[in-house]
């Protein structure tokens, strides 16, 4: 009877954080998806909405796009980084992962003016295309720019759980293939790739679910006739004031985003970088 | 003089770093540092515009940005909000995150995941949720309705912090204050807290950096009379074009930069406080 309750007080001091979390976030999100189904009855035409305006599909494909060059753009840098990282010194590898958090701690708003500054018209990039005889390169406004942006500080995300895995493979298996009479793309694509790959599906799974939800960046870079989800979300809420339909579109994202982190922690890692992204600095989702 | 023994001890002999591997490293470490980089000198720029590179040297920016109401009131703003945010994420976070190291079951494990969901969560869905709630509960707008939000979202980066803390903690004794008849409370203010005293610390800083620095719910919960500075820098970029901006930027990248930096060095000093004591 006395361990009862022991087990029961040793819950009380979750009540505030669990407290907080219903109240700000709990409640708000299911009287959202409430008023998505009821109008006031019980209704699917919200949804329905969504496939049939030939706008949220749309926006969704090209978020989806956008997020997927991103990865991309991520692994092909932070692939050859990270493996960087586990063949240098402990002590350049401990300024390259300094290098690799300065997104984490450069505030967002001087982070997305920056960009502003660097792909406006007129500004350093541009200029340096000219220079090589490129001419009307136009970065700023299009999802191009916002893509670049975006890649930059979703590194981090592909590099850290990239790096644990890349450090544990042991190295003189590529020793072993080449002494064998393997090239060095050989030994790469044969022996090296296949045991990195649980790194690689962690960190696409992350930098793709958190490149979904990002609204700060391609409002400010972008452009609005090439919106993507997050801009859409905001724009129902503020503007339409249609906060059926938005809610509706909430839903679908935050449930998209859910599932691909669930399923991400199922194909492992992704836990341990979460935890590092959760212990680092969150930007801009 | 090469011998096979130490050319096996050094294999980078014969498995160097490919050049290329290292062009690649340097330009991905240039696409790290340089945007930042851009903020500074723009900072000190005597254009009203945001051309770059800047026309000519001036403090204008700066003066402007310590001399405008505008810009302190919502310095001040972003202050007032990430002290209490940190304040109360921390107190909140560190009860949670002591709590459930002394649980386990499939419970404890549900509780700790839910706990994270603010941080898996897209920050926009959580914006237009919070907003409309917050509309019809009339805090818009205000410094409770702020903090309340801030801190929701802030908690896991405490519980995370807190809960690696307490990695190393001995449960045991608390076990051995409680025989010596110690109050639970007492216990954790006397034994628990002075050892994780740093990851309590860390967690608050993280708390109080995630509330400065947080645009998508502040620019849903602003209102004329109170925002909030990055959602100042926003409006600055959107419907002012204020270069002020810059100056703004320059000392937020130099704030965040500090405020971040802090742990590291106070990991350091604990780091050296471990010597053995006479």
């Amino acid at each position: 009877m006395s361990s009862n309750k022991i087990r029961w007080s040793s819950w009380l001091p979750l009540v505030p954080a669990l407290a907080l979390l219903a109240g700000i976030l709990l409640v708000p999100l299911g009287k959202t998806f409430v008023r998505s189904v009821s109008n006031p009855d019980l209704t699917l035409a919200n949804y329905e909405h969504l496939f049939t305006d030939g706008v949220t599909m749309t926006v969704l494909g090209r978020t989806a796009l956008t997020a997927a060059t991103v990865t991309i753009a991520a692994l092909l840098l932070g692939y050859p980084y990270a493996y960087l990282m586990t063949r240098v010194s402990a002590r350049t590898r401990g300024i390259l992962l300094v290098v690799v958090l300065i997104p984490f701690w450069t505030s967002v708003m001087a982070r997305n003016f920056a960009w502003i500054i660097i792909l406006q018209d007129g500004g350093p990039v541009q200029s340096a295309f000219e220079a090589v005889g490129i001419d009307d390169v136009v970065l700023y406004g299009t999802t191009a720019g916002v893509t670049i942006a975006m890649t930059q500080v979703m590194l981090p995300f592909m590099v850290l759980p990239l790096f644990s895995t890349l450090g544990a493979i042991d190295r003189k298996l590529l020793l072993a293939a080449r002494g064998l009479g393997s090239s060095p793309t050989a030994a790469f694509w044969k022996v090296f790739w296949p045991l990195s790959r649980g790194g690689v599906m962690a960190g696409v799974m992350l930098v793709f679910t958190l490149s979904l939800g990002f609204y700060v960046t391609p409002a400010l870079l972008g452009s609005p006739q090439q919106s993507l989800v997050a801009q859409l979300l905001a724009q129902r809420t503020t503007l339409l004031l249609d906060f059926a339909a938005a809610g509706a579109l909430g839903m679908v994202v935050l449930v998209i985003t859910l599932v691909l982190v669930v399923w991400a922690n199922r194909v492992g890692g992704t836990v341990s970088a979460i935890g590092v992204v959760a212990t680092s600095q969150p930007k801009d989702r | 003089m090469s011998s096979p023994a130490r050319t096996r001890r050094r294999p980078d002999t014969v498995d160097p770093i490919p050049w290329w591997l290292k062009v690649v490293g340097g330009l991905v470490i240039a696409f790290f540092i340089l945007p930042t980089l851009f903020v500074i000198p723009m900072s000190f720029s005597s254009a009203t515009t945001f051309q770059f590179p800047p026309p000519g040297f001036s403090w204008r920016l700066y003066e402007n940005f310590f001399t405008n109401p505008v810009w302190l009131d919502s310095l001040g703003n972003s202050f007032l909000v990430a002290s209490l945010t940190a304040v109360l994420a921390t107190t909140v976070g560190t009860a949670a995150a002591v709590a459930l190291s002394r649980l386990d079951g499939r419970a404890a494990r549900f509780v700790r995941t839910l706990l994270m969901v603010p941080i898996v969560s897209p920050a926009i869905v959580v914006a237009v949720a919070v907003y409309i709630s917050f509309l019809g509960w009339r805090l818009t707008g205000t410094v409770t309705g702020y903090v309340l939000a801030h801190t929701a979202i802030a908690v896991p980066y405490v519980l995370v912090s807190v809960t690696g803390a307490l990695g190393g903690f001995d449960q045991r004794l608390l076990k051995a204050s409680a025989s010596l008849g110690a109050s639970p409370l007492t216990s954790f203010v006397r034994v628990t807290l002075p050892l994780i005293s740093r990851g309590v610390l860390t967690g608050g800083i993280f708390a109080f950096i995630v509330s400065f620095d947080e645009v998508v719910i502040a620019l849903f919960l602003r209102s004329p009379l109170f925002q909030t500075m990055p959602v100042q820098m926003y409006n600055s970029v959107t419907v002012e074009i204020d270069p002020t901006i810059s100056a703004a930027s320059s000392l937020m990248v130099v704030a965040v930069t500090i405020i971040f930096i802090l742990p590291l060095l106070l990991r350091g000093r604990a780091g050296s406080r471990q010597e053995p004591r006479p």
